[in-house]
């Protein structure tokens, strides 16, 4: 029988730091959106797009959407630990959202460099 | 083996229609909740990015979406868990600072995070959707 106790190491500290450190970097950014959007108060197209075509929000905008998918990465794949028993189908969902996110984030880059 | 005996005499309430579950409980689940359907609804978000920025007309298809009343409370819905998700995440950041950890103010501030949440949804729907 194998008695390994699985406490005290690293097991984790990693991903419990970046899920910190990218909620941090959402919430800098949903306050600077928030204060751009209520400063431009955006009407038409022009100015909708104007404030993604502004080179450091566009900067901005991917570093936060990247940031939300890492975010989403880490939770959901919680999600599947706590309530996905069968190892199998707990690997299939885990495989399926890394892959749904990295699409996204090629996705994003393309929406906003596009602009 | 004093863990096993002091696993054995731990009390057990398994009595669940009796079990309520106290606001920072609601809060978090909730967090989980809302972070698990802002994932499901981030394809939706990112076809309205692409579409908001890409043309005229795009842009007007997106208007027109968000501007349906069915959107509009999904939008509304999609508001709150975000803002319910940012400041239950703020306050989970402090706790993690061991700010307020005691038992009060771990209540008070999830009362704080539910109106404060509340609030900036109906602000931002006020503003945005009507």
């Amino acid at each position: 029988m194998v008695n390994r106790i699985l406490v005290g190491a690293h097991y984790g500290l990693k991903d419990w730091i970046i899920q910190r450190a990218t909620a941090v970097v959402m919430a800098v950014y949903t306050l600077l959106f928030l204060v751009v959007v209520g400063a431009i108060g955006p009407d038409s197209f022009e100015a909708w797009r104007g404030i993604f075509a502004h080179g450091f929000m566009k900067y901005a905008t991917f570093l936060f959407l990247v940031s939300v998918f890492y975010h989403a990465w880490i939770g959901i794949r919680d999600i599947w630990m706590d309530y996905i028993k069968p190892d199998g189908l707990r690997l299939l969902l885990m495989i399926a959202t890394a892959t749904v996110l990295v699409g996204y984030a090629g996705w994003a880059f393309q929406i906003l460099w596009r602009i | 083996m004093a863990e096993m005996a002091v696993k054995k005499r731990r009390p057990k309430n398994l009595d669940l229609p009796t079990i309520r579950l106290p606001l920072p409980g609601i809060l978090s689940i909730i967090h989980r909740i809302s972070g698990a359907a802002l994932f499901l609804l981030l394809p939706f978000l990112l076809w309205l990015l692409q579409s908001s920025v890409a043309s005229p007309e795009s842009y007007a298809d997106a208007r027109a979406v968000v501007g349906h009343p069915l959107a509009k409370i999904v939008l509304l819905g999609l508001i709150w868990f975000y803002m319910h998700h940012f400041c239950a995440g703020i306050r989970y950041l402090l706790l993690d600072l061991h700010k307020g950890i005691e038992l009060e103010a771990a209540r008070l501030s999830s009362k704080i995070v539910f109106a404060v949440s509340i609030a900036l949804t109906l602000i931002i729907g006020a503003k945005v959707l009507w």
